[in-house]
C-alpha cells in the first residue's frame, strides 16, 4: 500500500494550490460579469465616466486575473505529477472536461483579455465592448467545465469500469454534462463568485466615499455593486449546492456530516443550528434543533426522509460485502480474459469495487479482510463530522451576513436622504466575507467527499503518485515559498493601485473632502 | 464516411496526429513568447528597450500560453496514462517548469505596475527565467522520451517511474535541451525583427541568426546520434492490434539502436520531414541576415514543425519508450482513452480549434504593426 505520509502529503499540497488558486478565481468570475455590466452602460450611454470604471476596476481586475491564470497552470498539470493513478484510473471521462474548458473557455478569455487591456484605441467601442462580454464569457465557461469535472467526482454518472483497461471509461457523455450535481454546481459557485466581485466593489467604493474621493465613479460603483450583489447572494443561498446532495450515497453521507445528522429522523428532518458533534461518541452533544429546516433544505420536500450516518454506515457495509464479489471476479478476469462466468458476475457488482478497494487500507488483499476490517472500512465512509459541521456553519453565516449587507446597501441607494457613514465602514468590513466563505465551502465539498476521490469509485488513500517523501517536501516548499511571496506582492499591488485611485477623464466631479456625506440615489 | 472516421484505429491516429498539432501550436505560438522572454536580456538593455521587447508579446502571451495549458488537458483526456506517467516520472523537473511558468504571467502583469528600477530588473528576471527555463526543459524531457524512461506499470496499472530528477539531466538528453532552447530563441528572435523597430530589432537579428544556425547544426548532429544509437531506439515484436484495448501489457518490445530511423527507411518521402527541419532553420538564419521578416518568421515556424514532427515520425506508433520494462512502454494502439472519449473530444476540436484559429488571427490583425521606442512612450502606462 501507498505510504501514509504521502497520501496526506499529496492531499495538502493540493489542498494548498487549490485553494489558493480560489481566491483569485471567484473574482475573476464576478468582477468579468461586472466590468461588462459597466461597458454597457458606457455604451448604451456614451457616459464617459463609466468607461473610467471600467478601466480602474479592470486595472484591479489584471492585478487579480494574473494570479489567477499563473496559479491556474498548477491545477492543469498537478493531477499528473501528484495523482497519477487517479489520473490512469479516470483520465478517459475526467479529463475530457478539462481539455474542452482550455478549448472553449481558456482561449475565449486568454485571448481577449490582451486587447480588453490593449485594445481602447484599437477597437470601436462596440467592438470592444464585444471584447469584454467575451471574456467574462469565458470566466463563467471555465467554470462550468471544472465543475462538471468536479461533479463527476462527486456523483460519478455515465461511466463504468473497464476490466480490459483497469479504468473508468466514459460510457454516457451527455450524462457526465447534465450531471445534476453539476449543475447545482456550476450556479453555486458562479454566483458566489459574483458576490465576490459585488462586494470587492462596493467595499473599495465605500473606502472612497469615506475618504470623499472619487465620489462619482464610487457611488455608481456602489450602486451597481448593491445591485448585483443582492441578486446574487439570494441566487447563491437559494440555489445551494446542497441541492445535489439527496443524489448519491456520499453526497447524502456528505449532508449528513454537514448535519452532524447520526441517526435517520422521520421527515422533515430537524436542522442543528448548534452542537458539538463527536466522532469518538457518535452523537452530538448540546445540540439545538430547529425542528423541519433541515429537512426542507436537504430534500425541498416536507415527505422524503434523509438518512441518518449510522443508516448510511450500514448500507457501506452492504455495499462492501458486494464489492467484494466484484473484486474477486476481477482479479480472476486479470488472469483469464475470456471467463465468461467472471465477466457476468462483474458486470453486475461492479458499481460497488470501488467500496472493495476501502479494504486496501487495512489488507493488502480485500478478500482475506475479517468481519471486523469490514466494519471499520464502513466506518471510514463516514469524513470528519465536526470538521464539516462547523465549516458549513461558517459558509451560511458568512452569506447571510452578505446578504444583509447587499439589502441594507441597496435599500440606502433607492433613499433621498444622504447614506450614513456606518453604511460605508459596513460594507468596508465585509470584504473579507466572501472569499471566506468561497474556501470553507470548498473544503465542505471536497473534505465532505472523504474518504473518496471519486465518490463510490476510488478511493484517495489509492490515488496518488509513487513519488518519494522528499519531492513532496520539496513542492510543498517551493509552492508555498512562491505562492507566498506573489501573495504579498499581490496585495501590495492591490493596495498601492486602490490608494492612486482611478484616472478620472475630465468634467468630473471635484473632491468633496472627508467626512462630506452622499447621495446614492443620484447616482444614476 | 463517419464510420470509418470514427472507428478506434482512424481515432488513435488522428488523436496522435492532434497531440503533434498541440506541442507544435504550443511551441509556434507561446515558443516565440520563450524565446523573447530568454533574449530579453540579450536584446534590450535599457528599460525602454525592455518595454519595447515585451511589449511586442504584451497582448498575446496569454492566448499563446493557453496552449500549454491545453496540452496538459488533452493529453489526460486523449492519453492518460501518458499524462499520469510523464508528469509524475518528470516530478521534479516539471516542478521547474511550472515554476517559470508562473513567474511569467506575473512578471508581464506587474512589471510596469512601478517605475523603481529594481523591481523592473527582477522582473525582467523572472521573465528571462521563466522563457529560458521551460524551453531547456521541454527539449530535455524529448530527449529522455526518445532514450527511453525507466518505468512499469503493476498488474492494477499503477505506474511506478524509477529514475531520479538527475536521471533526466543526462547528457544526450541535454543536447536535445539545447535544440529546444537554440530554435525557440532563433523564433523569439524572429518575432523581435518582425515585431519591434530600432536596437531591439537589430539585436534579435544577430543573435538569430546564430540561433537559427545553432538549431540547425543541433537538430542535424541529433540525427547522428539517433543513427549512433545513443539516443534510444525501440521496436515493437508482437503483433499490432489496433483497435485492441488500452492496456500497455500486452505487447513485446526491445531496445534496438537506430530503430527510430526504421520508419524513414520503410517510407523514404519522411525524410523530407528532417530535412526541413535542418533546411528552413538555414533560411531563417538567411533572411535574418537579408532583412526579410516575414520569411524569416516563416521559416522559423515551418524549422520548430518539422523538427518537433521528426520526432513523432521516429517515434511512431511509440510514444513513451520504458527503458527498465520495454514491453510496458506506451504505443499509440494501447495508451489512448476509450474510443467515445476520443470521439467525443475530436468532435469537440472540430467545432472549437477553427475558432480559436479564427478569433486568434483576428486579435493579431487587430493589434498589426510595429513596436517602437516611441510608441511605447506614446502610449505610456496603458500597456506593459
Amino acid at each position: 500500500m501507498t505510504n501514509p505520509l504521502l497520501v496526506e502529503l499529496s492531499r495538502l499540497q493540493f489542498a494548498l494550490t487549490a485553494m489558493y488558486h480560489f481566491l483569485f478565481v471567484p473574482l475573476t468570475l464576478g468582477l468579468s460579469i461586472m466590468l461588462a455590466m459597466m461597458e454597457t452602460v458606457y455604451v448604451m450611454t456614451g457616459r464617459t465616466i463609466w468607461r473610467d470604471m471600467v478601466k480602474f476596476w479592470g486595472m484591479l481586475f489584471g492585478i487579480n486575473f494574473a494570479l489567477g491564470v499563473a496559479t491556474g497552470i498548477t491545477m492543469e498539470f498537478q493531477f499528473g505529477m501528484n495523482w497519477a493513478y487517479y489520473s490512469h484510473y479516470v483520465g478517459d471521462v475526467f479529463g475530457a472536461p478539462l481539455a474542452i474548458e482550455g478549448l472553449m473557455a481558456f482561449f475565449l478569455e486568454a485571448t481577449f483579455v490582451g486587447l480588453f487591456f490593449f485594445g481602447w484605441e484599437k477597437l470601436s467601442s462596440r467592438a470592444h465592448l464585444v471584447v469584454t462580454w467575451l471574456v467574462a464569457l469565458g470566466t463563467n465557461f471555465s467554470a462550468l467545465w471544472i465543475l462538471i469535472a468536479n461533479g463527476w467526482m462527486q456523483n460519478p454518472v455515465g461511466s463504468a469500469f473497464n476490466p480490459d483497461t483497469l479504468r473508468m471509461e466514459v460510457t454516457d457523455f451527455v450524462a457526465v454534462l447534465f450531471n445534476p450535481v453539476a449543475q447545482a454546481k456550476f450556479v453555486h459557485t458562479v454566483s458566489a463568485g459574483y458576490v465576490c466581485g459585488a462586494t470587492f466593489v462596493l467595499g473599495i467604493s465605500a473606502f472612497y466615499m469615506l475618504r470623499g474621493r472619487h465620489i462619482d465613479l464610487a457611488k455608481r460603483s456602489f450602486v451597481i455593486a448593491s445591485a448585483f450583489g443582492i441578486a446574487s447572494s439570494l441566487s447563491v443561498i437559494v440555489l445551494g449546492d446542497e441541492s445535489g446532495y439527496a443524489i448519491t450515497d456520499n453526497q447524502k453521507m456528505k449532508l449528513a456530516a454537514m448535519e452532524a445528522m447520526w441517526e435517520t429522523e422521520p421527515a422533515p428532518a430537524s436542522f442543528t443550528a448548534f452542537g458539538i458533534p463527536s466522532m469518538a461518541d457518535r452523537t452530538t452533544h448540546f445540540a439545538v434543533h430547529i425542528p423541519w429546516v433541515m429537512g426542507i433544505i436537504g430534500t425541498r420536500s416536507i415527505d422524503k426522509e434523509i438518512p441518518g450516518i449510522f443508516e448510511l454506515v450500514e448500507k457501506a457495509e452492504g455495499r462492501i460485502r458486494n464489492g467484494l464479489t466484484a473484486y474477486d471476479a476481477l482479479e480472476k478476469l486479470k488472469v483469464n480474459h475470456g471467463d465468461a462466468a467472471a465477466r457476468t458476475t462483474f458486470d453486475t457488482t461492479s458499481k460497488n469495487l470501488g467500496y472493495a478497494l476501502l479494504l486496501k487500507r487495512y489488507v493488502e488483499d480485500p478478500r482475506l479482510a475479517n468481519a471486523d476490517q469490514i466494519k471499520q472500512a464502513a466506518w471510514s465512509t463516514v469524513p470528519e463530522v465536526p470538521a464539516i459541521f462547523f465549516t458549513f456553519r461558517i459558509m451560511v453565516l458568512c452569506a447571510f451576513l452578505l446578504l444583509a449587507v447587499f439589502a441594507i446597501s441597496l435599500w440606502h441607494t433607492m433613499r433621498e436622504t444622504p447614506a450614513p457613514r456606518w453604511l460605508f465602514r459596513m460594507a468596508l468590513i465585509a470584504m473579507p466575507l466572501p472569499w471566506i466563505a468561497a474556501e470553507v465551502g470548498w473544503f465542505v465539498s471536497e473534505f465532505g467527499r472523504q474518504p473518496w476521490i471519486i465518490e463510490g469509485t476510488l478511493p484517495t488513500f489509492l490515488a496518488t503518485s509513487e513519488l518519494g517523501i522528499p519531492d513532496l517536501l520539496i513542492t510543498i516548499l517551493g509552492f508555498t515559498v512562491v505562492y507566498g511571496v506573489l501573495a504579498v506582492i499581490e496585495v501590495r499591488l492591490m493596495l498601492q493601485a486602490i490608494a492612486k485611485g482611478p484616472a478620472v477623464s475630465a468634467n468630473a466631479a471635484p473632491p468633496l473632502g472627508e467626512g462630506k456625506r452622499v447621495h446614492l440615489a443620484t447616482a444614476q | 464516411m463517419i464510420d470509418f472516421l470514427f472507428n478506434y484505429e482512424t481515432l488513435r491516429i488522428v488523436w496522435w496526429v492532434l497531440l503533434g498539432v498541440l506541442l507544435i501550436g504550443f511551441a509556434v505560438t507561446d515558443g516565440f513568447d520563450m524565446g523573447v522572454g530568454a533574449l530579453l536580456p540579450f536584446v534590450a538593455k535599457t528599460d525602454i528597450e525592455r518595454r519595447v521587447a515585451i511589449n511586442t508579446i504584451g497582448p498575446v502571451w496569454e492566448g499563446n500560453q493557453v496552449w500549454f495549458v491545453l496540452g496538459g488537458g488533452a493529453i489526460f483526456a486523449a492519453w492518460p496514462a501518458l499524462y499520469a506517467l510523464s508528469f509524475s516520472g518528470f516530478y521534479l523537473a516539471m516542478f521547474l517548469v511550472l515554476f517559470a511558468m508562473i513567474l511569467r504571467p506575473v512578471a508581464f502583469k506587474y512589471r510596469s505596475k512601478r517605475e523603481d528600477s529594481r523591481w523592473r530588473s527582477n522582473w525582467d528576471r523572472a521573465l528571462f527565467i521563466g522563457g529560458a527555463v521551460p524551453a531547456l526543459i521541454f527539449g530535455v524531457a524529448v530527449g529522455n522520451a526518445l532514450r527511453g524512461v525507466p518505468f512499469h506499470f503493476d498488474t492494477d496499472l499503477r505506474p511506478f517511474y524509477e529514475g531520479t530528477l538527475f536521471g533526466l539531466l543526462n547528457p544526450v538528453a541535454l543536447y536535445c535541451g539545447l535544440v529546444s532552447l537554440s530554435m525557440l530563441v532563433m523564433h523569439g528572435a524572429a518575432w523581435l525583427a518582425f515585431k519591434a523597430e530600432g536596437t531591439v530589432a537589430d539585436r534579435a537579428r544577430i543573435i538569430g541568426g546564430k540561433a537559427a544556425l545553432a538549431a540547425a547544426i543541433l537538430f542535424a548532429g541529433g540525427g547522428v546520434l539517433v543513427w549512433l544509437g545513443l539516443l534510444g531506439g525501440y521496436e515493437i515484436t508482437s503483433a499490432i492490434v489496433w483497435d485492441g484495448p488500452s492496456n500497455p501489457l500486452g505487447k513485446t518490445v526491445i531496445a534496438s539502436g537506430g530503430a527510430w530511423l526504421r520508419n524513414f527507411h520503410a517510407t523514404p518521402a519522411l525524410c523530407l520531414v528532417p530535412a526541413l527541419g535542418i533546411v528552413a532553420p538555414l533560411i531563417a538564419a538567411a533572411g535574418f541576415r537579408a532583412r526579410r521578416e516575414g520569411l524569416t518568421f516563416i521559416a522559423s515556424k515551418i524549422g520548430i514543425f518539422c523538427i518537433i514532427a521528426t520526432v513523432g515520425l521516429a517515434m511512431f506508433p511509440i510514444i513513451l519508450p520504458s527503458s527498465t520494462n520495454p514491453g510496458h512502454s506506451l504505443a499509440v494502439f494501447d495508451a489512448s482513452s476509450s474510443r467515445a472519449t476520443l470521439r467525443n473530444m475530436l468532435i469537440a476540436t472540430v467545432i472549437f480549434l477553427p475558432l480559436i484559429l479564427a478569433y486568434t488571427a483576428w486579435v493579431y490583425s487587430v493589434l498589426w504593426g510595429k513596436v517602437s521606442e516611441a510608441s511605447v512612450r506614446e502610449a505610456g502606462s496603458s500597456v506593459y
